[in-house]
This record gives C-alpha cells, sequence and structure tokens, in this order.
C-alpha cells in the first residue's frame, strides 16, 4: 500500500461514512425504536428529543460522502448512484419523509397526525439502514460492471441471501446502537425499555454479525484477499462487539455505547480494507472493477480537496463534539420539549 | 418519451421544488438573526415574540429546503452519470466543498438554536443563528460556483476525455459568480420582504388585539424596508447580469427576446408571438432600442439575433441545433420581470404607509400584500428555468450537451417511475408545508412563551385540530 493522494481520499471517504455510520446510526436505531418504547405522546416526543439537536447534523455526514465521492472519484458516484437507481430512490424516500416527520409531527396535537409521522420516522430509520447495509454486502460482492464503467445489472441483482444478510446485520447492529444511545440520555420508564431492547437484541445482532462475517467469506473475494488471518482491524471490531455485550451485562451503558462506537468504526474499516484498492467490484470481470485509480480525480483537484478537507474536517468535528458536550444531559420530564 | 425528457423533467421539477423553499430560507433568517439581536440588546418582549414567531416560519421552511435538497446531492449520480463522469473533476469539488463547509454549520448550529434557548447564555445562543445565517449563504454561494461553472466554464482544460481542473482559483473567482450570486441573493431577499409583508398585512386586516396589532406593525416596516431595498438591488443587479450574458451567452438573449434577426439599434419586445420552427414573428409589440440600451446603456448598437448566432455556432461547434426552446425563455423572462416591475411598485407603497406609519388605513394595500407573497416565488422559478432552458441544448456550455449527460444504463421507466414517485410525494409534502404556515403564520404572537424554547403548538392555534 503507497500513500498517495487517491489512498488519502479512500481514506478520508471512509472517515466520512465512519462518521455516518457512527452518528446516524443510534438516531436510526432510536427512530426505530420510537413507536415501541414510546406508549403516550409525551414518552415519544421525549424520546425524538433525545436525538433532537443531533440528526440533522449526523446526516450532513452522509451528504458529504456523497459530495466528497463525487470530488474525488466521479466515475464511483457515476457508477454507484445509476447503478443502484431503485434502491437509491428508495433510501431518498425515506429520508425526506424522515426528515420532514421529525419538524412536523408535534406542529398539530391531532394524534392521528401525529402517529403518521411517527410511523413515518420509524419507516425512514429502518429503510436506510436496512439498504446501507444491502448496499456494503454489494459492495464487497461485486456488481456487474462491464468494460466502460456502467453497471449493466438491476435492481434485482442487488438482491441476494448475502446482501440481505448484510442488510439485516446492519440494521439490528443500528438498533442495539440506538437502544443504548437512548438508555443513556433518556430517565425512568423508557430507561428501562430501552435496557429491554439492548439486551434482547444485542444479543441477536452478535449472531447476526457472525452470520454475517461467514457470508463474507463464502460469498466474496475477501476471504482471498485478507487471508485466514484477517488482521488486527476485524477481530478488534468483533472484540468490541463482545465487549459491549460484557458492558450491557455489567450496566456500564456509556462504556458499551463507546465499544458499539469503536464497532462500527472498525467495521467500515474493515469493509473499506477489503475494497482496496478497488471501490467498486465487478462480477463480470477483475480487471473492470473501478479502483482508486481508474475512478479518480486528477492529482491537482485531490490536492485542492485535500487542503479543504485537512482544514474544515477537525473544524466541524470539533463543533459538532461541542453539541454533544452541550446536550449531554438526559431528556426528563422537566426537560422543555420542542418537536 | 425517451429516458432524457424524462430525466430533464425530473431535474426541472425536483430543483425547481428546492427552490422554492431556499430563498425564504436564505433572506428570513437575517430577519430572524437580527430579532433576536434586538431582543437580546434591549430585552424588549416584542423582539422575542417576534423572533419566535418568524423563526418558526423559518423552521417548517427550513425542512422542507433540507429534505429536498437531500435529492439534489444524489442526483447527478443518479440521473446525468455521464454528466458525472466528464465533468465532476471540476464540478464536484464545490459541491463537496458546499456539504463540509456550508451544510454542517448551518445544520449543526441550527439544532443548538432549537434546542439550546436554556442550555446556553443568551450570547452563544444569539452566535448560533447568525453561524446558521452564514452558513446557508454560503451553501449557496458555493452551489452557484457550481452552477457557473456550467453557464460559463472557467479554469479547466481538456484532457483524457474529460474536463479537468487547471485552477480552483478562476473557478471559484469566475466572473459569472459575481453577478449571478448578488442577483440570486438579493431575489432571495426580497422573497423574504414579501414574505414578512403579506402575513403582517393578514394580521393587521384582523387587527386582533393591541399586541399583535404593534408586534406586526413593527413586521410590516421591516418587511416594507427590506422588501423594496432587495427589489431595487435585485433588478439592479439583473440589469447588469443582462449585459453581462449578452458576452457570454449572446444565444440566450437573443432567445429572451425571441430576436431572430440581428438588428441595431435593437427594439425590445413588449409582446411577441411567433413561429418557433420558422423563426418568424406572427404578432409583435416593439419598443424600439431598448435591447440596445439594456444591452449597452445606450439606444444604439448591434444586438445579434437566433439566425446569425446558429450560423456561427454550427461553424464553431459543428452541425446541430442551438436554439434554445424559444417560448420557455422568452416567457419566463417577462414573468421574472414582470413580477419584479409589480413588485417595485407594491414594495415601494408599503414601504411609504409604513414610513408614514398608515399601513393599517389602507385595506387596498393590505389586502392586495396577501397573494403579493407568491409574486418572488413566480420570479425566482421563472429566472432559473430562464437561466437552465436559455444554456440548452447545453449542460455546460460549449462543453457537453445536455443529450450526452444523461446515464446511458438507467432506463426511461425506472426514470418516469422515480418522476411519478418524487411528484407526488413533492405535492403531499407541498400540501402540509402550506398547511403548517398558514397555521402557524395566522396564530399571532399572543400564545407565544417568553421562557423556554420554541415550544410545539400554541394553544389557539390549534383548536378545531383535536
Ligand atoms: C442559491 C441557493 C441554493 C441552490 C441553487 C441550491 N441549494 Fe440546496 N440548499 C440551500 C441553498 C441552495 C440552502 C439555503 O442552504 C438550504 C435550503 C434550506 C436549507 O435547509 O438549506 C439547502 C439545502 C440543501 C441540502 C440539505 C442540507 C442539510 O441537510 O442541511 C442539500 C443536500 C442541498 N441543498 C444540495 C443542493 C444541490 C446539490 C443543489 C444543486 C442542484 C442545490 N442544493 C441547489
Ligand atoms: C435551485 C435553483 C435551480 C433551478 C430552479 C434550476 C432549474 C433547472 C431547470 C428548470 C432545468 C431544466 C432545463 C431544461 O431541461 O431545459 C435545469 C437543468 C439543469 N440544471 Fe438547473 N436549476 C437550478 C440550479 C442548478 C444548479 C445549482 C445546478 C448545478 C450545480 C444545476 C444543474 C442543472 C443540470 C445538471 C441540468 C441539466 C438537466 C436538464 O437539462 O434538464 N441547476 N435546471
Ligand atoms: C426586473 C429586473 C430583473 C432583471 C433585468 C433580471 C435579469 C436576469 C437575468 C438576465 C437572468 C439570467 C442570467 C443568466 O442566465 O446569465 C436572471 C436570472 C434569475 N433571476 Fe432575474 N432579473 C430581474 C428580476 C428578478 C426578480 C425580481 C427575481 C426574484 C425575486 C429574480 C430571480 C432570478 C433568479 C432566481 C434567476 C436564476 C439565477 C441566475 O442565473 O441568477 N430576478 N435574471
Amino acid at each position: 500500500m503507497t500513500f498517495d493522494l487517491n489512498t488519502l481520499w479512500f481514506v478520508l471517504i471512509a472517515i466520512l461514512f465512519t462518521g455516518f455510520f457512527v452518528l446516524e446510526g443510534f438516531d436510526f436505531g432510536v427512530g426505530m425504536l420510537l413507536p415501541f418504547l414510546g406508549k403516550t405522546d409525551e414518552e415519544r416526543r421525549r424520546i425524538i428529543n433525545t436525538i433532537g439537536p443531533f440528526w440533522d447534523g449526523n446526516e450532513v455526514w452522509v451528504l458529504t460522502a456523497g459530495g466528497a465521492m463525487f470530488a474525488a472519484f466521479p466515475h464511483w458516484y457515476a457508477t454507484l448512484f445509476s447503478g443502484f437507481y431503485l434502491a437509491l430512490l428508495l433510501m431518498l424516500v425515506a429520508m425526506i419523509v424522515r426528515g420532514a416527520a421529525f419538524e412536523f409531527r408535534s406542529k398539530d396535537r391531532d394524534p392521528q397526525w401525529r402517529a403518521t409521522w411517527d410511523w413515518m420516522i420509524f419507516f425512514g430509520s429502518a429503510v436506510p439502514a436496512l439498504l446501507w447495509g444491502v448496499a456494503i454486502g454489494n459492495l464487497l460482492k461485486g456488481v456487474p460492471i462491464d468494460a466502460n464503467k456502467h453497471f449493466v445489472g438491476g435492481f434485482f441483482d442487488l438482491l441476494s441471501p448475502y446482501t440481505l444478510i448484510a442488510g439485516v446485520t446492519l440494521l439490528l447492529v443500528f438498533l442495539t446502537h440506538g437502544a443504548i444511545f437512548l438508555h443513556l440520555k433518556s430517565t425512568r420508564t423508557i430507561r428501562h425499555r430501552a435496557a429491554v431492547v439492548v439486551k434482547a437484541v444485542g444479543p441477536v445482532a452478535t449472531v447476526a454479525i457472525a452470520t454475517f462475517v461467514v457470508g463474507t467469506y463464502a460469498w466474496t473475494d475477501s476471504f482471498a484477499r485478507l487471508g485466514v488471518n484477517p488482521g488486527l482491524v476485524p477481530v478488534l471490531a468483533v472484540a468490541a462487539m463482545l465487549g459491549a455485550g460484557a458492558f450491557v451485562h455489567r450496566n456500564a451503558m456509556g462504556w458499551a455505547f463507546a465499544m458499539t462506537c469503536v464497532a462500527m468504526a472498525l467495521s467500515v474499516a474493515t469493509v473499506f480494507m477489503s475494497l482496496y484498492p478497488r471501490v467498486m467490484v465487478s462480477s463480470l470481470n477483475p480487471d473492470w472493477s473501478l479502483t482508486i485509480y481508474n475512478a479518480s480525480s486528477t492529482p491537482y483537484t485531490l490536492t485542492v480537496m485535500s487542503v479543504v478537507a485537512l482544514i474544515f474536517v477537525p473544524i466541524v468535528l470539533a463543533y459538532q463534539g461541542w453539541t454533544y458536550w452541550v446536550f449531554r444531559h438526559r431528556v426528563g420530564p422537566d426537560t422543555t420539549l420542542e418537536y | 418519451m425517451d429516458s432524457l425528457t424524462l430525466a430533464r423533467w425530473q431535474f426541472g421539477i425536483t430543483t425547481v421544488y428546492h427552490f422554492f423553499f431556499v430563498p425564504l430560507t436564505l433572506g428570513l433568517v437575517w430577519v430572524v438573526a437580527g430579532l433576536h439581536t434586538a431582543w437580546v440588546a434591549t430585552r424588549k418582549p416584542v423582539y422575542l415574540k417576534l423572533t419566535k414567531f418568524w423563526g418558526k416560519l423559518f423552521l417548517i421552511n427550513f425542512a422542507m429546503g433540507v429534505v429536498t435538497g437531500i435529492v439534489q446531492e444524489f442526483q447527478f449520480g443518479m440521473n446525468w452519470s455521464e454528466y458525472s463522469r466528464y465533468v465532476g473533476d471540476v464540478f464536484g469539488a464545490p459541491l463537496a466543498i458546499e456539504a463540509l463547509v456550508a451544510f454542517f454549520l448551518e445544520s449543526t448550529f441550527l439544532g443548538i438554536w432549537i434546542f439550546g434557548w436554556d442550555r446556553l447564555s443568551s450570547k452563544v445562543h444569539l452566535a448560533s443563528i447568525w453561524l446558521v445565517a452564514i452558513g446557508s449563504n454560503l451553501s449557496a454561494l458555493w452551489i452557484l460556483i457550481a452552477n457557473s461553472f456550467m453557464q460559463q466554464p472557467v479554469g479547466y482544460a481538456l484532457r483524457n476525455g474529460r474536463a479537468e481542473m487547471t485552477s480552483f482559483l478562476e473557478l471559484v473567482t469566475n466572473p459569472h459568480v459575481f453577478v449571478q450570486f448578488p442577483h440570486v441573493i438579493t431575489g432571495a431577499m426580497a422573497t423574504a420582504g414579501f414574505f414578512i409583508l403579506g402575513i403582517s398585512a393578514w394580521q393587521l386586516r384582523q387587527a386582533r388585539d393591541e399586541e399583535n396589532r404593534a408586534a406586526f406593525t413593527l413586521s410590516f416596516g421591516i418587511g416594507a424596508t427590506y422588501g423594496l431595498i432587495a427589489t431595487v438591488a435585485v433588478m439592479v443587479v439583473g440589469h447588469s447580469q443582462a449585459q453581462y450574458m449578452m458576452r457570454i451567452q449572446p444565444m440566450k438573449m437573443a432567445a429572451a427576446e425571441a430576436l431572430w434577426d440581428t438588428e441595431n439599434p435593437a427594439p425590445m419586445s413588449l409582446f411577441t408571438w411567433g413561429d418557433e420552427r420558422e423563426r418568424r414573428d406572427k404578432f409583435a409589440i416593439k419598443v424600439p432600442g431598448l435591447l440596445s440600451f439594456l444591452a449597452y446603456n445606450r439606444f444604439e448598437g448591434e444586438v445579434r439575433g437566433i439566425k446569425d448566432l446558429q450560423k456561427s455556432y454550427e461553424q464553431q461547434y459543428g452541425p446541430g441545433d442551438y436554439v434554445p426552446p424559444v417560448k420557455w425563455t422568452y416567457w419566463t423572462f417577462r414573468m421574472m420581470i414582470g413580477a419584479g416591475i409589480v413588485m417595485l411598485f407594491l414594495g415601494a407603497w408599503a414601504a411609504l404607509a409604513a414610513f408614514r406609519r398608515r399601513a393599517t388605513q389602507s385595506p387596498r394595500l393590505l389586502a392586495v400584500l396577501v397573494p403579493a407573497i407568491a409574486l418572488p416565488y413566480i420570479a425566482n422559478s421563472a429566472g432559473w428555468i430562464f437561466t437552465e432552458m436559455g444554456r440548452q441544448p447545453w449542460i455546460v456550455f460549449g462543453l457537453q450537451k445536455t443529450a450526452d449527460a444523461v446515464s446511458p444504463t438507467v432506463t426511461g421507466g425506472e426514470v418516469l417511475f422515480s418522476l411519478v414517485v418524487f411528484t407526488l410525494l413533492y405535492g403531499a409534502l407541498m400540501a402540509v408545508d402550506i398547511y403548517l404556515l398558514r397555521k402557524y403564520a395566522k396564530a399571532g404572537v399572543t400564545d407565544i412563551n417568553l421562557h423556554g424554547a420554541l415550544g410545539a403548538a400554541p394553544a389557539s392555534a390549534l383548536e378545531g385540530a383535536r
């Protein structure tokens, strides 16, 4: 691995996706839990307010990742989004109704109105979680890409047992991650219910991860590429997930949350490592895969973008970190509710 | 319809729709920040109430801007993959920078502003809305740098079968940005001005109680001043933009005027009904010399016509049809300018009334200002449709044609399906948005609490909703 600009951008995009999975991961999880853990309107509002100040900022990680793919690897951006057309459409619809739901659900007192938007938050959180998993499965497994960098499959080519396992796994992981977050940010009843979810879903998620790992070895070329000994990163990812389980049992939810964050980050790292130096694998001919070299922008553009990123990514991290500090308190009965 | 036509419809619909919400965000945020500052400086309750009143309308609108913006970020890859490949090296950069520099700023600090009322010191909390204002206007700057490249490509070289960036500095200092950005920003401010005016006028007509009357008289004054100044500014800038366009995209100006033949001095058309295929007028009313004046600030000077330009483009770029859809460009240009002229008149009337403290005494003025909210929306949409249609057949002027930019692997059926989905979804959201805006606009300021967060819904607004 030579560390050039193309690799730097590959790493930076991995970092943007890490930010997205770690941060939006928990608000997707909370969104999926909303209709089930909030029995009354007041409870639901409290649940939404735990992620209220954050969800939009979290979503920008994926928008930035999309923009960064466009700038650094235009062919990746073009092939991926025109290729996964209908899947992306579904994801966009989900994200649109979800964003609208957060802002609009409390703006009217009609119970029917609120219940409708609450279910939109549920679907808007569950669908992208599932689809991102399916997308990752497809990135690892490879998709039909021809010699001209064009995706030549259809929507149903994206669905296979392996990619569906990937989707369900990611959904379960987000659910666990979100439940732990909710436990940290809520009080009493909701807190107890969140704990129940963590203990019930956590183990299932762990089993799903194991299935996914086995599937990855069976259905993708990761085995051939990483070898029997895959190196430290994936092993640590699994260890972090198991560690999260251990902390949950000792009721150390803060640590458990730290562990799911680490697990998520290392999993993204694993996915990107097994792709490297490819960004999209062609299932038709290995030579037709998109790589960080044949899909990339010029060194000049990459240099410009590197300067911008190295200045602004730390600034963004600083002020987003500060936001989490400002809103570190639990959302309890005496908190003024906005949404 | 083929997938190209469908993709164009889809882009047009989703983008115009996105730009329905964008200008109000861009223009209103400064007013909300200003009112909030007035509250922190004076602690007069009316400022806090108005901050929250306009702040809530701002948030409802902002939410729509955000959710429709998500589509924009991915659309280039979905429907215009060949475009993305061809110019991604240049065009991707401002788009990525927009997200990194602007979207993070506005979304993060908006969260802080909404939820930070009793968590932060009032100065820090106030700073957050100013950062939102800076963030959203920065986002406009970067996206317009991207769009300006499509209107007037600079800072690139054609290499390896695509456009590659050679100078980032040239890209961001594209002279086109210097006319487009001010025009869009002042247009946005005018939008906010008329929005404030219209709602204040509605409230003043109801004249429910002293508190609302005082608050909306103040708002009326702010809206009138802001709206009038911005309308004058958008026209002044628009004029220099037209002169600039004459140099870099003469075909767009010729199409805007349905000027088939080169003329000197060139007349400006007030009304033309023509035959696009035969390229001639059937009926026209023209003011002699006015187009020359618009172009050169004097009543003579050659303005090149469509037929001439078509010939010289053929020589330069090879055979093809280089004439944009003239009916569209001609009428959208007139809608924009017509709306602007009515806005100028109404803005001056409202400002005069506000200045003489007579706003409430003119029921006709108050009545007409309510539907006048639509004027800047018409002008904004018409302006973009004109700009983008007038550039056709090019997607990037002189570099790539729209027909060559569309995704080759996406089928017509897929585009049609997504077009239908977006149209239905956007239609439903528009209904919700208008319902909420009306409800909160009508609620007035009486029930707004002076403590804590913006709060969900004022009780009086909800009667009948239960
Ligand atoms: C002149 C201004 C302007 C123009 C031409 C556009 N936008 Fe926009 N956009 C904004 C001004 C803006 C804004 C004012 O910053 C918004 C509107 C309301 C808001 O929340 O931010 C926004 C929101 C917004 C968002 C959501 C950001 C978030 O989550 O906070 C995205 C992803 C985009 N836009 C992307 C685009 C793309 C790819 C465009 C080109 C086709 C585009 N916009 C045209
Ligand atoms: C928000 C304001 C904008 C509006 C309302 C708008 C409107 C439109 C419309 C109506 C078309 C269709 C023209 C036609 O097909 O004849 C179009 C085309 C296009 N515009 Fe814009 N535009 C906006 C901003 C932008 C920006 C900022 C970009 C790029 C950064 C852009 C890129 C394009 C592209 C790629 C097309 C080609 C697709 C096509 O020809 O239909 N637009 N736009
Ligand atoms: C009455 C005087 C006006 C003139 C002379 C004028 C002129 C222009 C011109 C020449 C363009 C096309 C620029 C190009 O393609 O290069 C344009 C575009 C546009 N106009 Fe206007 N305009 C006027 C009023 C308005 C008003 C009142 C609004 C909105 C409130 C508005 C909003 C827009 C928008 C959003 C665009 C598209 C973006 C752009 O290219 O700048 N205009 N205008």
